[in-house]
């Protein structure tokens, strides 16, 4: 039975299927990791990505752009980041339980949309495998590396990006200044709120690019609560981590091979009850919680509404 | 009267309605979303109070609706009052009533006035377990309760459809090969009273008789003493010589105790057996996610979670009715819950500078500290790791 499991077609197969799984984790950890960074806890990242997922497959649908369903995508993502920046910075909302507000916001409206305009579960034509020339020719690897659909490089790509906008441009440092120690950085001149205020709005846009890529990328159909869970995974990883888009990566690869492992256990017909395979990731988050947080604080003033004093 | 009308709008009166009028700006958007819809909101909203308080039954209803909220809720308040945020209470209440009928089922024959005890204490002790993880993880390792506490609520619902559909499936399912994912019923012996000829059951008076004793234990004893200094200053209670992790972990497990026990009461009372539809919500009706709601409703303080409670199941019973009157998806219905959730959070600013106001503009009564009420430890607000 083992021996099964780990035939080299196999085992491409899981690591090809990790790869792409990757895409909508890291699309939404990596935007809630700049909103964390600046101290605000996104609880709401599964119901941004849910709303994204429908705005993105309706519209593709009904025009026929794929790019048009990515930009409809973003928009309604970062509206709902943008609402959810409103009220947890300057209402001082508990971020905790607004965030579960906002899940359940995006759960229904996507459900009631999905509803009232579609109907029933229909597919769309999605964004199509892109070999990548020469690289793509590489015997095995080349298969699983560079011939994914653009919404997958695109993933890949924000990884060095997001590390670059943090660690070297000014923006970065005002990001992480404003979440370790919003007082010193107000008084020397940094707009604490505004700093926040595009944190978590373009967390919000990039939730709804992690749904489009899974109602327009990897999927291709939307259905009621598409994402299942994987938006409060998306928040876990940024813990695991260690608030580092690198760390990020390394979480995002070892949960979606734990996904892709899981569902080849299902598609192999191997003796282990389903529940059990899609209990794993959860269990995995909680262990990988654990090890963790030993190694890294999070931000300072994470979860913290900033109040100026005088 | 202008004075009188300024300590009227000063009043904690006012701060106790402010969850009220965030929720009508909550319908309000609804009311927005159902013109959308294509659908008259005042047919609507007036179906949805019918339906909440407008018959014995509706009432009755509203009241059994309000109980699994109210036991979650008061679990809320010993969570956010020891400083922890609690948001399993899903896996809790789903861990709690799989105990709880498994007692049941185990012992069918068994006097009612031991089994059904012992099934409720059941319920609590699981609900305790599944939240006592996060707890200890909190507690020991740092582990951000309340992320774990939301994976604790996905492995629950794993493990129930895993035994429903498997080891505790109903036998009558098997042999009609239906297999709907339900366990078998409860002995009818053991079902919770009933109040009054309508579907009130003794578990509703329960919840309230919890609500009290939560209450006393909270201020009443050292224990609740301790929780409550860890929730509003975990270094300063430790200097005080408090066991700080013991009750971090205690008071998630606590509030995991009370969600359990509301899945318990859901078993005993209402649904007599358990099913599930694949997700959490089938079996719980998000009253995991409610109970939050209502907790906040009632200022996180265990008797004003009472009306806050009966006020949020009349919502929520009445939302049927409206979703029937008007032909809307009963998606709208979990659209407006989110809503009233953000809306009532979003209130909290308001609360916290009317409550610094009023210190500062009543003169000091003798012997009294000149201290700023500090607003009940904010959830999630400190240490969120």
């Amino acid at each position: 039975m083992i021996g099964e499991l780990l035939t080299a077609q196999v085992l491409l197969g899981i690591l090809a299927s990790g790869i792409r799984l990757a895409t909508p984790y890291l699309y939404a950890a990596l935007g809630e990791t700049f909103g964390q960074r600046s101290g605000v806890l996104n609880l709401g990242v599964e119901g941004q990505m849910l709303v994204g997922a429908f705005a993105a497959f309706y519209v593709a649908r009904q025009t026929g752009s794929l790019w048009l369903g990515v930009a409809a995508a973003l928009f309604v993502g970062a509206l709902m980041g943008l609402i959810m920046a409103f009220v947890s910075i300057t209402l001082h909302a508990q971020q905790g339980i607004s965030g579960i507000g906002f899940y359940l916001f995006g759960l229904g409206l996507s459900d009631l949309l999905f509803q009232t305009l579609l109907g029933t579960v229909q597919t769309v034509s999605g964004f199509r495998p892109l070999a990548i020339p020469l690289l793509s020719r590489i015997p095995v690897l080349g298969e699983v590396f560079f011939n994914q659909n653009l919404l997958v490089y695109g993933a890949y790509l924000l990884v060095p990006v997001a590390a670059f906008v943090m660690d070297k441009t000014t923006f970065g440092l005002k990001i992480r200044a404003v979440g370790e120690n919003p007082e010193a950085a107000d008084s020397l001149g940094v707009n604490v709120s505004l700093v926040r205020y595009i944190t978590v709005t373009l967390g919000g846009a990039l939730s709804g690019l992690a749904g489009a890529s899974l109602s327009i990328a990897l999927l291709n159909v939307f259905q009621q609560n598409l994402t299942s869970g994987l938006g409060f995974i998306a928040v876990a990883l940024v813990y695991f981590g260690g608030w580092r888009p690198w760390g990020v990566l390394a979480g995002a690869l070892l949960f979606s091979m734990v996904n892709a492992l899981q569902l080849w256990v299902q598609v192999l017909g191997l003796p282990i009850p389903s529940e059990f395979a899609v209990m794993m990731p959860y269990v995995l988050t909680i262990l990988a919680l654990v090890v963790a947080v030993q190694r890294v604080r999070p931000p300072t003033a994470l979860t913290k509404p900033f109040v100026r004093e005088g | 009267m202008k004075q009188w009308l300024a300590a009227l709008w000063n009043s904690q009166l006012v701060d106790a309605l402010l969850p009220v009028f965030a929720t009508l700006a909550a319908l309000l958007v609804g009311a927005l979303m159902l013109l959308a819809l294509g659908a008259n909101p005042l047919v609507a909203y007036a179906a949805l109070v019918e339906g909440a308080f407008g018959s014995l039954n509706a009432i009755a209803d509203t009241l059994v609706r309000a109980t699994p909220l109210l036991f979650v809720g008061v679990g809320i308040c010993i969570a956010s009052r020891g400083g922890v945020t609690n948001i399993g209470g899903e896996g809790q209440f789903v861990v709690g009533a799989l105990c709880a009928v498994l007692v049941g089922l185990s012992f069918p024959d068994g006097p009612a006035l031991l089994v059904v005890p012992a099934a409720l204490l059941a319920g609590m002790v699981g609900g305790a377990i599944w939240g006592g993880i996060p707890g200890l993880l909190k507690a020991h390792f740092n582990v951000n309760e309340i992320l774990s506490t939301v994976m604790m609520n996905q492995i629950a619902v794993q493990g129930m459809n895993f035994l429903l559909i498997g080891p505790l499936m109903d036998p009558v399912q098997l042999q009609r090969a239906s297999r709907i994912p339900q366990t078998a019923r409860i002995s009818p012996a053991f079902d919770l009273p009933r109040l009054a000829p309508t579907r009130l059951h003794l578990g509703t008076l329960l919840a309230i008789l919890m609500a009290v004793l939560v209450y006393i234990l909270l201020w009443r004893t050292t224990l609740g003493y301790r929780i409550r200094a860890v929730g509003l200053n975990k270094e300063a209670a430790r200097y005080a010589g408090i066991n700080v992790p013991r009750y971090i972990a205690l008071s998630l497990a606590l509030s995991g105790a009370l969600a359990g026990l509301a899945g318990a009461v859901q078993i005993y009372g209402v649904n007599f057996r358990m099913f599930t539809d694949g997700s959490a919500t089938g079996f719980t009706g998000s009253a995991g996610f409610h109970g939050i709601v209502a907790a906040l409703f009632g200022q996180l303080h265990p008797l004003g979670t009472i009306p806050a409670a009966f006020l949020f199941g009349g919502l929520l019973v009445g939302a049927n009715k409206l979703q029937r009157a008007v032909q809307v998806p009963a998606a709208l219905i979990v659209t407006l819950n989110g809503l009233v959730v953000v809306f009532v959070v979003s209130t909290e600013l308001w609360r916290q500078k009317r409550a610094r106001r009023r210190v500062i503009e009543r003169p000091l009564e003798r012997d009294e500290t000149p201290l700023i009420p500090t607003p009940p430890a904010a959830t999630g607000q400190e240490g969120a790791v």
